[in-house]
């Protein structure tokens, strides 16, 4: 599996419990037992997602050893938007810029 | 009459994403300005202000590509790959990488003519569905700024 950091990003994205779970933690920090509570997970199986997502950067989880409350971190999300954004306007921008120079080319054609 | 110059966005696999745009141009022509480094570097140059100061494209199957674009602020953006593919003014098949940092597709390029007017899919090629949906989730469909709460809308949705 690559190991980029977008493909990790992606990975972790995949998986239906970490978007539920990073949905949860756009309306704020969360401890694990906050978190376990909606999907009917143990601590440990969530506890697992929270790793992943972790290694991913798309999380930070506090430093207090008992409750460790979970931030997202949106800075990888980020990324995977300007790439998929900036990939929509690049092709946009340069097919609107060939129109007019098929047309050049349609003339230097005929002048042959 | 002119050709309708609406970029359409489709999803022809689990792991494809395909844009559709048609030029109101010859089949020829069309082919020879994305295959020619003369005529890549006049046009496919995505946002305002950027160029392409290296472009070498070896137009043969096993032959490599190479582009660099420079942004107006004086950065640099490279892609490399090869092709797999060349069959002249009708299809290319090619390998695109922008580095270790992105996930590389397999790009499919078709040139279908219709009278006048040549319409061209790029299909891209994803290494998994789940960098495909992405990919499509996050903006390539509707192009829109995808703000914070937007994202949380997007993840709660399909949680």
């Amino acid at each position: 599996m690559a190991d980029d950091p977008l493909s990790i990003t992606f990975a972790a994205l995949a998986d239906p419990t970490r978007r539920a779970i990073l949905a949860r933690l756009a309306e704020g920090a969360a401890t694990v037992k906050e978190l376990s509570e909606p999907f009917a997970m143990s601590g440990p199986a969530v506890s697992k997602h929270l790793r992943v997502l972790e290694r991913a950067g798309l999380i930070t989880r506090g430093r207090d050893a008992q409750w460790r409350p979970c931030t997202l971190d949106a800075t990888p999300l980020r990324e995977v938007t300007e790439w998929a954004d900036g990939f929509r306007r690049f092709w946009d921008d340069s097919y609107r810029r060939l129109d007019a120079y098929l047309e050049r080319m349609k003339e230097q054609e005929d002048d042959r | 009459m002119t050709a309708d110059t609406t970029v359409s966005w489709t999803t022809p696999s689990a792991v494809e994403v395909a844009m559709t745009r048609t030029f109101d141009a010859p089949r020829k022509l069309v082919f020879d300005a994305f295959t020619k480094p003369e005529h890549v570097v006049r046009w496919m140059l995505g946002p305002e202000g950027w160029t392409m100061p290296v472009c070498e494209i070896d137009l043969r199957p096993g032959g490599r590509w190479h582009m660099v674009w420079r942004r107006a602020d004086g950065s640099e953006m490279a892609m490399t790959g090869e092709y797999q593919e060349v069959t002249p003014w009708s299809r290319t098949v090619q390998t695109e990488s922008w580095g270790p940092r992105w996930p590389s597709t397999v790009n499919t390029t078709e040139f279908i003519a219709d009278g006048e007017r040549t319409t061209v899919v790029q299909t891209m090629k994803y290494p998994s569905q789940a960098d495909r949906d992405r990919a499509l989730e996050t903006g390539m469909k509707d192009g829109a700024e995808v703000s914070y709460e937007r994202l949380a809308a997007y993840l709660a949705s399909a949680a």
